[in-house]
């Protein structure tokens, strides 16, 4: 059988995606026997014509990682999904814009405002902003174009899968490579995990009826061991996040904070999470409620912290 | 089955197509998906407008039908129907609110066109996605609970009593009767009130098929229409109702009294009473408050001398659980306090009455055995009935009381009847006398020489400005048939206060999940064509709790309510909501977050499968545990997240 053609790449990530591919560790050795990696930015030395020069669908799969924030991401989105059979977006942040999504609570100028003039160590009086194309004494200079609205490689370019986790646990990596590898393909579409339950199901804690009279941030309490982590007040996002990680947070006494995204037909995440938690809210009486829900600090990054530019609204509305 | 839709624009007459261009929404229908038919029509509802739609499903095989028309309160079922008649499930049906939402709110005529075209969007894409149902049914239980034991209440028991089914009747006071029991006689035909009612009191208190629990409260309700749980507190009466005889004599002997209640505060009454002679049972309670034994530990005369032992003071609240499977509410209504409105004195000058304190001062049996009398024990010479105190008024209640008018010109007759040399004098804004022989009998009052003054009294003071109005009252007004300001000197005042709310209806409401209107009554579900049942199926409403009303009307809507209960009762069964609940186990990871939320407590948890699971005959499909489940695990049948969804797009487009 021929190697598969494979490539990775990366987008408006941290890197930890890069690094979570190499976590699969000594099955790197079945990979290398099963695939020839043809590009791969963060381990060998590519420029963007030996991408354009491959031919169109030369390439079996390529993991896409990071979201798309600015002109070179979409363009190489483009570039890769032609020449690309399969194109997967692996990692939260292709998969649901992630944290670089929270960039959507704000708009191009306010982020520039506060990277290149507000912060403490910014000096820079002439109020110089970047410039994606200028002019030096060598000639023209260009860097990418940054945009407004961070996007989802699906909401960019035709996606095949997607891969989910923040980032994807080990075994969901070797998973997807798996599948690619065998040729068993999931219907198009598919998000490839281990599971379609939330992380409760994998969650070996008990469970009970939920009623919550106080919200507590992980620094605040030591939780119990044993008893599930949102009835002790912990702001554990397992109920709302697909499972297939094996719920590894949760049993290190840390709550889900959703990153392996909805779970199988959920429409918008974070509602859904909110929804669940004003649920369990114990309480009848609006000022006790309204003195329940202040202790969650910033909500909106709780709630949409992997899923903003996913989401039904996508962005705030800036005026 | 490929969908093909029917869509159907109501005009509603000018209703609709008086701002919406029918006509436009209709060609704009036939450019939407799936759609194979639009028409625009002057009465959908009509026999031929529903014709339309059964010959479209006969000759072009629609299998989907929207109507535009009005809110589906009144005609989803009608629209439902139809299919189900042309053997399609009725389910295929959505229909846009084109009036209420869109005609009757909208100005604008382009506006409108553009807005009902949305709506019609929204259902198209919506009923693309509908899916057949199969409603199900559960059984009716036979017994009934009636909330208030006034005449409505009593009225509603005996009807449902007397075709053998089962009533649990709860009263709160020690005695059943309510506000008719102290009136003295009634409108317009001068009855005496408590000789028509306590023959009907009697039967009640001995019927076979009625349970009476006086000086009762309902607690707890749960269920649903058919299968509702009732948890009633019976509050201790001291006395037990097995052994007392009624003989009286514990009231004879106690020695401490307070304001009597039944007598608004004019008469006192002992610590262990009976609210009056007649009561219903005839079983007295010691009021806690005012008992000498419970506030200083010593006395127990009644326990003394009651022969058979009845006293007890170690009884404690008792509670009893029901099954019924309707609800009447017949909590009646409470007088308006005129202490807010000082310029009338009341509570401060002498001789300024409320109604409902004359009611029983001219009572025969009341505490001057039916002589109306002046503080100082004398007959008034004149006397002021002032109208719509507390009622249309925007600083009280705006709403008319309905029967205030009615009773203002029953007390100036019964004055002249007791005193026949009085002056009387009614201080009215209109006269309103719409009812059988009410037109007639103000006129009797008419020719009985009662002096009608049209307008609004501004004042009642004892300041006299003149000798003749020294040692009086006098009524400031501006008499607005002249128009001018006129004062008149009067022995005694009278103020019809209006009918307002009981005090713990907002609790009472929500206790049985019903409604209230703007004004605060009890809510029925259509006020012209279904004014005696509730939003909540299995719930309904009769006399001065749903507004105020006289004893004619009070009666007639207990015993329609009366009759909407044994119309279900003799079916046996109800439908239910086929739009119920559904957990995919395949999807639920068992968080349960949803297991405390559902108010009808359909949902449990399987613990060896570790899943949350749906009663279907318990769940009202009222969606709070679709909205909570994190997973999506949950689904509503007939709102999917498929079908809301394509509502949503429908509507943006
Ligand atoms: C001064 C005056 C004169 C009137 N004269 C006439 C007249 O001449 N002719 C005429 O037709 N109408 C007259 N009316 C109107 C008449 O009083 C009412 O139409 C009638 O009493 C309404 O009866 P009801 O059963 O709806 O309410 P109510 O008589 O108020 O009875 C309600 C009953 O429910 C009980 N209750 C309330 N809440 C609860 C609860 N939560 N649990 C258990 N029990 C509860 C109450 O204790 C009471 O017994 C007059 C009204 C007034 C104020
Ligand atoms: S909320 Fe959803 S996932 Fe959680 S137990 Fe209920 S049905 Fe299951
Ligand atoms: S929809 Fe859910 S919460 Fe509502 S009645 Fe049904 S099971 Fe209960």
């Amino acid at each position: 059988m021929a190697k598969l053609k494979l490539a990775l790449y990366w987008a408006a990530s941290c890197g930890g995606c890069d690094i979570a591919t190499l976590a699969i560790g000594e099955k790197i050795l079945k990979l290398a026997e099963a695939a020839d990696i043809v590009f791969w930015p963060v381990a060998m030395d590519f420029k963007y014509s030996d991408v354009e020069k491959i031919p169109d669908k030369s390439i079996d799969a390529c993991l896409f990682n990071g979201a798309i924030q600015n002109s070179e991401g979409e363009h190489i989105a483009q570039l890769l999904r032609a020449k690309s059979k399969i194109l997967i977006a692996y990692g939260s942040c292709s998969y649901e814009g992630c944290i670089p999504g929270l960039a959507n609570f704000f708009n191009r100028q306010m982020i520039f405002d506060r990277v290149y003039i507000e912060t403490q160590s910014t000096d820079n009086p002439e109020k110089v902003y970047p410039q994606s194309k200028v002019l030096v004494p060598e000639g023209e200079l260009e860097i990418p174009d940054f945009y407004d609205t961070v996007k989802t490689l699906a909401q960019t370019v035709d996606v095949d899968y997607f891969v989910p986790g923040c980032p994807p646990e080990e075994k969901t990596t070797w998973l997807a490579l798996e599948t690619l590898i065998e040729g068993k393909l999931p219907p198009k579409g598919a998000v490839i995990s281990h599971s379609v339950k939330a992380v409760c199901d994998e969650c070996p804690r008990i469970k009970k009826e939920k009623k919550v009279k106080k919200f507590y941030r992980p620094y605040e309490i030591i939780p119990d061991p044993e008893i599930c982590l949102l009835e002790q007040g912990l702001l554990c996002y397992g109920p709302a996040t697909r499972g297939g990680c094996g719920a590894p947070c949760p049993q290190a006494n840390m709550p889900c904070t959703g990153c392996y995204g909805p779970v199988e037909g959920v429409v918008d995440q974070g509602a859904h999470f909110l929804t669940a938690l004003a649920s369990v809210i114990d309480s009848d009486d609006p000022t006790e409620i309204q003195r329940i829900i202040n202790d969650i600090v910033d909500p909106a990054g709780t709630f949409y912290r992997y899923s903003l530019p996913d989401s039904l609204l996508r962005r705030a509305r800036i005026k | 089955m490929e969908p093909k839709i029917g869509v159907y624009v109501c005009h509603c007459g000018s209703n609709i197509a008086g701002t919406v261009d029918v006509e436009q929404v209709a060609e704009y229908a036939r450019s939407l998906p799936a759609v194979e038919i639009a028409r625009d029509y002057k009465f959908m509802c009509s026999d031929p407008g529903q014709d339309l739609i059964k010959n479209d499903i006969r000759e072009f095989g629609i299998n989907r039908v929207v109507v535009a028309s009005c809110s589906p309160q009144m005609h989803e079922p009608t629209f439902r129907h139809v299919l189900q008649e042309s053997g399609l499930n009725p389910y295929f049906f959505e229909m846009a609110n084109i009036r209420e939402h869109c005609s009757w709110v909208t100005e604008d005529r382009e506006k409108a066109t553009e807005k009902a075209k949305a709506l019609v969007s929204a259902a198209v894409r919506r009923v693309y996605y509908h899916q057949a149902l199969e409603a199900n049914e559960v059984p009716i239980n036979p017994n009934t609970l009636i909330v208030g034991g006034g005449i409505a209440g009593i009225q509603a028991a005996l009807e449902i009593a007397d075709s053998e089914h089962k009533v649990y009747l709860v009263e709160r006071d020690p005695s059943i009767g309510g506000h008719m029991i102290q009136l003295d006689k009634t409108f317009p035909t001068l009855d005496c009130s408590a000789c028509i009612l306590t023959p009907k009191m009697s039967l009640v208190g001995a019927h076979p098929y009625i349970e009476l629990m006086t000086y009762s409260e309902v607690e707890e309700v749960s269920g649903f229409i058919g299968n509702f749980k009732v948890k009633i507190r019976k509050k201790a009466r001291y006395v037990d109702e097995d052994k007392c005889n009624g003989c009286g004599v514990c009231q004879e002997k106690c020695p401490w009294t307070a304001d009597s209640e039944f007598d608004v505060g004019l008469a006192k009454r002992k610590a262990i009473y009976t609210p009056f002679a007649q009561a219903v049972p005839n079983i007295p309670v010691i009021d806690k408050e005012h008992c000498a034994y419970f506030l200083k530990g010593k006395c127990r005369a009644c326990e003394k001398f009651c022969e058979r032992d009845a006293i007890n003071f170690e009884q404690v609240d008792q509670f009893v659980e029901i099954e019924v499977g309707n609800i009447i509410l017949t909590t009646g209504y409470k007088l308006f306090d005129p202490t807010p409105l000082t310029q009338y004195g009341y509570g401060r000058l002498d001789n300024v009455l409320t109604s409902l304190e004359f009611e029983r001062l001219v009572n025969a049996v009341g505490p001057t055995n039916g002589k109306i009398s002046l503080k100082d024990g004398t007959e008034p010479k004149s006397v002021a009935i002032i109208h719509c105190v507390g009622s249309r008024d925007a600083n009280y209640h705006e709403y008319c009381s309905r029967v205030c008018c009615m009773y203002s010109m029953k007390f100036a007759h019964l004055v002249s009847e007791h005193i026949p040399e009085a002056t009387v004098y009614e201080f009215y804004i209109d006269i309103r006398s719409a009812g059988k022989g009410f037109e007639e009998f103000y006129n009797r009052v008419l020719k009985e020489g009662t002096t009608f003054f049209r307008g609004r009294p501004g004042e009642v003071t004892n300041v006299a400005e003149t000798p003749e109005e020294k040692g009086k009252l006098v009524v400031q007004f501006e008499d607005t048939l002249v128009g001018r300001q006129r004062r008149i000197p009067v022995d005694m005042v009278i103020l019809s206060c209006g009918l307002e709310p009981q005090q713990d209806a907002e609790e009472v409401a929500r206790l049985f999940s019903v409604s209230r209107s703007a004004d605060g009554f009890f809510l029925e579900k259509h006020p012209k064509l279904d004014p005696v049942a509730t939003m909540t199926d299995g719930v309904f409403v009769a006399g001065c709790c749903q507004s105020p009303k006289d004893i004619p009307d009070t009666v007639a809507q207990a015993s329609a309510a009366a009759a909407r209960v044994l119309a279900l009762i003799s079916k046996g069964k109800v439908e239910i909501e086929a739009a119920t609940a559904v957990i995919d186990e395949e999807k639920c990871s068992g968080c349960r977050i949803c297991n405390l939320l559902c108010p009808y407590s359909a949902i449990s948890f399987v613990e060896d499968k570790k899943v949350s699971r749906v009663n279907e005959a318990l769940c009202k499909g009222c969606g709070t545990c679709v909205a909570a489940c994190p997973s999506s695990a949950i689904t509503q049948k007939h709102f999917t997240a498929e079908q809301i969804m394509a509502e949503l797009e429908g509507i943006l487009v």
